[in-house]
Parts: C-alpha cells; sequence; structure tokens
C-alpha cells in the first residue's frame, strides 16, 4: 500500500488520511466579489505540477500539509501548519464588519 | 469454386475492395474552419454532426493519441437519463433517445443494449431520493420505477438481498438504462465524420493554444502550426491543461477512475445493477464479462495506475452483492482520468476566450452524453457561439453565480 509520512504519526498507510485539497488563501468574504468567492471556492489550476495541500489523518484527528506531484504522486514533503501559519486564523467576524482573518499562509 | 478462391486471394485489392472505414489523413493543411481538440467520443461526434447537419467540413479533429483511446476507451458504458435535475434528466433522455437510434444511423452496430438499470436503496433516505429521481425521470418521458424486494428479487436471481449486512429496501428501476460497445460508438461518428469530409489527425498533440486580442485563431501541435475559425476543446481528464495554454482557469478538479473486467460466464445478469451504499455496480457484458466499477479515488491525480486498496475495496463490494463472483478470476483491471466538477454536471458552451468552446467536466458520466453533446455542440459552434437551450445550464460561469446543477446523488454511485 502507498505510506504517507505523517509529520506526527511517522509513516502510515495512506488509506488512514483524508484529502483536504489545496493549500490557498482565502479572500475576504465580506469585501470580495462573487466572482473572487467562486474562484477560492471552485476554480483550480488543476495542473500537472508539485501541489500543496492539506491532508488529515483520520485516526489521530491531525490535519498538516503535504508537497505532493499530481503526475507521479511522489510525496516530496509533510510537515505541520505552524511552519506556514504562524498567527492564529480567526474566523469570526468583527464588530466593524470590516475585517476577518484571511489565510495568512504565505 | 477452388479456382476463383484462390484468384480472389491473389487479387491486388485482397481482402477488401473497398475503401478503409477511417481514410488516413495526410498532411495537416494550414487553416481549418474549426478545430477540435481531442478525438475521443465527444471530438468525433462534434464533427460528425458538424458536416451532417451544418454542411461544416472543413474541421479537423487533433488527437495526441489514437481515436477513442482516452476515458471512451476506458468507461464502462452505463447509459441512463434516470438524473435527479430536471436541467440534467433532460438533457441526458435527448441523449438516450439518441443512442437508441445510433445502429441504424451508422449502418454500423454500436451493440446498443436495452437491458435496463437497477439502483438499490438500502436507507429511508435513499428511498425518499429515489421517489424524486422516479417522479422528475417520468415528467420527461423516461420510464423509470420504484420497484419493492420480491420485484428485485425476480429481476436479479443472483443478488444478495443483505449486501454488506445493509437491507434492499427499494430498487430504482430504470427501463430505459442500457449498455454499447463504446469503441463502435468513436467508431461510428469517426468513421461518418470522415466520410462526409472531416478530417481525423491521430498522433497530433496540441502543445499551444493562440489566442490574439482575446480571441482564439489556431493552435501550435507536434506537426506544426495550425490556424482556424474556432476551437472546440474535447480533452475530458486534461481539460484544465488545455484551458490553461488558452489562459484561463476551470472549475475542474482530476481524479483518476478505476474498475475492472472478470473472466467470461454464462449468461446470469440481465440488468446493470449498483448499489447506493456500497458505491458498486456490476453488468454482465454480451460476452459474458462481469464488468463492475465504483466511485473515484480519494485524492487528485494525473495518472492512470491501478491502487490495490481501491481494487481490493471494489472487489469486496462486487462480491458482497453477488457472492459466487468470489470464485471468479479478473481479466482486465485499469484506470482512466476523470474531470470532475463540484456538483457533477458537465461545462459545456462558452469560455473566457472568443471562439474557444468548451466540452468538458465529463468526470466519470460523460460516455452517455456523446450524442447530444456532440449535437448540442455541432449547433453552438454552427451558429457562431449561440447557446443551445438545453446546454445553457451547463455554462461554466454558472459557478461564478453558485447556479450548481447539482447531480452528486444521482451520479457518484452508478455513473
Ligand atoms: C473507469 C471509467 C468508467 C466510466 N464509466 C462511465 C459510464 O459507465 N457511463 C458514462 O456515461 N461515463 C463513464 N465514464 C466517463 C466517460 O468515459 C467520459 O466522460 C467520456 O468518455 C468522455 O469522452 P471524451 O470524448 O470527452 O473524452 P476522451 O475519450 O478521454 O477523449 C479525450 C481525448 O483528448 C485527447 N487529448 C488530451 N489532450 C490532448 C492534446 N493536448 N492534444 C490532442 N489531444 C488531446 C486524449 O488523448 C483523449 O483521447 C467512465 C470513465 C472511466 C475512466
Amino acid at each position: 500500500m502507498k505510506m504517507m509520512p505523517c509529520p506526527l504519526n511517522g509513516l502510515r498507510n495512506i488509506s488512514e488520511f483524508v484529502y483536504g485539497g489545496e493549500v490557498t488563501d482565502m479572500p475576504d468574504h465580506t469585501t470580495c466579489s462573487d466572482r473572487e468567492w467562486a474562484e477560492y471556492v471552485f476554480y483550480t489550476d488543476n495542473q500537472i505540477q508539485v501541489v500543496t495541500e492539506w491532508w488529515l489523518h483520520a485516526p489521530s484527528s491531525y490535519w498538516f500539509i503535504a508537497e505532493r506531484h499530481t503526475g507521479s504522486d511522489e510525496i516530496l514533503r509533510t510537515y505541520d501548519p505552524s511552519e506556514r501559519f504562524t498567527e492564529r486564523v480567526d474566523f469570526e467576524q468583527t464588530e466593524d464588519n470590516t475585517t476577518t482573518g484571511g489565510g495568512s499562509g504565505s | 469454386m477452388a479456382f476463383s478462391l484462390l484468384k480472389y486471394g491473389l487479387r491486388k485489392d485482397y481482402p477488401f475492395a473497398h475503401k478503409p472505414d477511417l481514410p488516413i489523413a495526410g498532411e495537416l493543411k494550414s487553416h481549418y474552419d474549426v478545430v477540435i481538440i481531442g478525438g475521443g467520443g465527444h471530438g468525433v461526434a462534434i464533427a460528425y454532426y458538424l458536416a451532417k447537419y451544418h454542411g461544416i467540413t472543413n474541421v479537423a479533429v487533433l488527437e495526441k493519441g489514437y481515436l477513442g483511446g482516452g476515458n471512451t476507451a476506458r468507461n464502462t458504458a452505463v447509459i441512463r437519463s434516470n438524473y435527479l435535475t430536471s436541467e440534467g434528466v433532460r438533457f441526458y433522455k435527448a441523449s438516450v433517445n439518441l443512442f437508441e437510434r445510433l445502429s441504424n444511423e451508422f449502418d454500423f452496430n454500436i451493440m446498443y443494449s436495452q437491458r435496463g438499470q437497477l439502483t438499490l436503496a438500502h436507507t429511508d433516505a435513499t428511498v425518499r431520493a429515489f421517489r424524486q429521481r422516479a417522479e422528475v425521470n417520468r415528467h420527461f418521458g423516461g420510464r423509470t420505477e420504484l420497484i419493492d424486494p420480491p420485484a428485485i428479487r425476480e429481476l436479479v436471481p443472483g443478488l444478495n438481498m443483505h449486501p454488506g449486512h445493509l437491507p434492499v429496501l427499494k430498487g430504482l428501476w430504470h427501463r430505459d438504462g442500457a449498455t454499447a460497445r463504446h469503441d463502435a460508438v468513436a467508431w461510428g461518428y469517426a468513421r461518418g465524420a470522415t466520410q462526409r469530409g472531416a478530417e481525423l489527425h491521430q498522433l497530433t498533440e496540441v502543445t499551444d493554444v493562440l489566442v490574439d486580442k482575446g480571441r482564439a485563431i489556431g493552435v501550435d501541435t507536434n506537426r506544426g502550426r495550425v490556424k482556424c475559425g474556432c476551437i472546440v476543446q474535447a480533452v475530458a481528464g486534461h481539460s484544465s491543461l488545455l484551458a490553461a495554454k488558452a489562459g484561463f482557469r476551470m472549475p475542474i478538479i482530476t481524479y483518476p477512475l478505476q474498475a475492472m473486467v472478470t473472466q467470461p460466464v454464462k449468461p446470469f445478469l440481465d440488468p446493470l445493477v449498483s448499489s447506493s451504499a456500497l458505491h458498486c455496480y456490476v453488468q454482465q457484458t454480451s460476452r459474458g464479462e462481469i464488468v463492475f466499477g465504483g466511485g473515484s479515488d480519494p485524492y487528485p491525480l494525473y495518472n492512470s495506475r491501478s491502487t490495490l486498496e481501491l481494487k481490493e475495496s471494489l472487489i469486496a463490494s462486487a462480491v458482497e452483492m453477488f457472492p459466487f463472483m468470489a470464485k471468479l478470476r479478473l481479466m482486465r483491471q485499469w484506470a482512466g482520468i476523470t474531470d470532475m466538477t463540484a456538483d457533477y454536471s458537465p461545462i459545456m458552451g462558452l469560455s473566457p476566450v472568443e471562439n474557444y468552446y468548451l466540452d468538458a467536466g465529463w468526470g466519470t458520466w460523460g460516455f452517455k452524453a456523446t450524442p447530444i453533446c456532440g449535437q448540442t455542440m455541432a449547433e453552438l459552434v454552427a451558429s457562431g457561439g449561440k447557446v443551445p437551450e438545453l446546454i445553457a445550464p451547463f455554462a461554466m460561469d454558472r459557478f461564478d453565480s453558485f447556479r450548481q446543477v447539482n447531480e452528486m446523488g444521482a451520479t457518484a454511485a452508478s455513473h
């Protein structure tokens, strides 16, 4: 079986993991246009290349990030999200209704 | 007798005096009215209807591999119209109607076989969804009804009525459900299109799309540059790759889909049978082989490799449904890469580039739509971009205004 190197649990069978989509920056939904929101939700590059993705190790409920090639299926690197997200992402709307946390990833 | 046979055998034009079914295309011309990218069933069907109904024959179908060697060759050929939304059912019903008379139209046997399709419900929620699908299908002239376990047992005597310990509560019995020889569909359309003057260029890969001031004007290929009046892209799993060459993104993610076939056995199964909860569908071909498949791979990939874990879980589900299959041997197994949309409906019509038309987002369900895609896309091209009403709901920009046509529930288990 294909193995996934989980940053928390080590090498595990790929069937223990759930794919969570590409890591992308979320636009500010209170100010962005419908088109921008649709771009974020539905549109993808979907090319043959190395992509950065969210993965979940289901038994331990642990989310992490993997770099994987969409042609060869080679998993090049996995790491804890704290490497990328250095501050807390707040999804609550603030009182003045203008700012929300977006993906602060690079 | 023996002498005439010998004479026949020595003739220059032995074994055939007539022209080959598919003329070998010569050099690429420098200009075509229409370039169709992708020589799967959809691409050649579009060329066929352009020639047949619109007299447009200065057309080149460019195929990087061979005719129908993509998902057309890999699909399990379930043909049905029992979807959920009125937009979907209307569209697929029109395709089933065309399929019914395709052998006659081609004068070529596509082995269309209307055996009916049965989907099993194992929960009350599924029974309710099936009731709705039966009503919508009937409204658009399809033949679909809910049947009880005794009727199911009669239709499919070998079926385990508790597959995976799930009860079989009801069945969605779709009499119009059918199957056909997938290759023959591509061959029939290709023959009809090329005999009317269209060109099919195999081993011709489009490497770039030429766009000038927002208009598509031609393509670069491994055999040189071709200018054209307009372009249709019909490349299934490669949709996003081509779109990127034309300069835009699509709401599509490419996933592998796997299937397999057993050794042939005596006829035991007439209808196509699928289980909504086990995500498995099983059918017996006219050669006696049992074809079965299920849901997509769990994550995106551009690779038609197979995986043991998916094959194992599919086999487990198939054996739950038909326990005697445990004794059979697998003959072949394969995968195709499929262009999935979030709402399990296609993307057809206009694109952000002028004169560049889309026939994409066919995912795991597009074989059955081959005839109606050919017809409606040809109409779109011939009219210079007037979108036929039947495909208007499938415009790509439906995602921008959140008007999805959700067919997930009616697609995931049986394609
Ligand atoms: C395992 C499996 C089972 C399926 N089961 C069913 C089913 O039961 N019922 C159903 O209705 N559908 C089913 N489908 C889906 C169905 O196969 C497809 O939706 C349908 O065949 C798409 O047809 P097409 O002509 O658009 O694509 P294809 O047949 O894939 O043709 C596209 C062609 O484009 C070519 N191409 C790609 N890039 C380029 C380029 N740059 N230049 C030139 N040519 C290029 C490819 O080589 C390919 O031949 C299944 C798919 C799979 C993989």
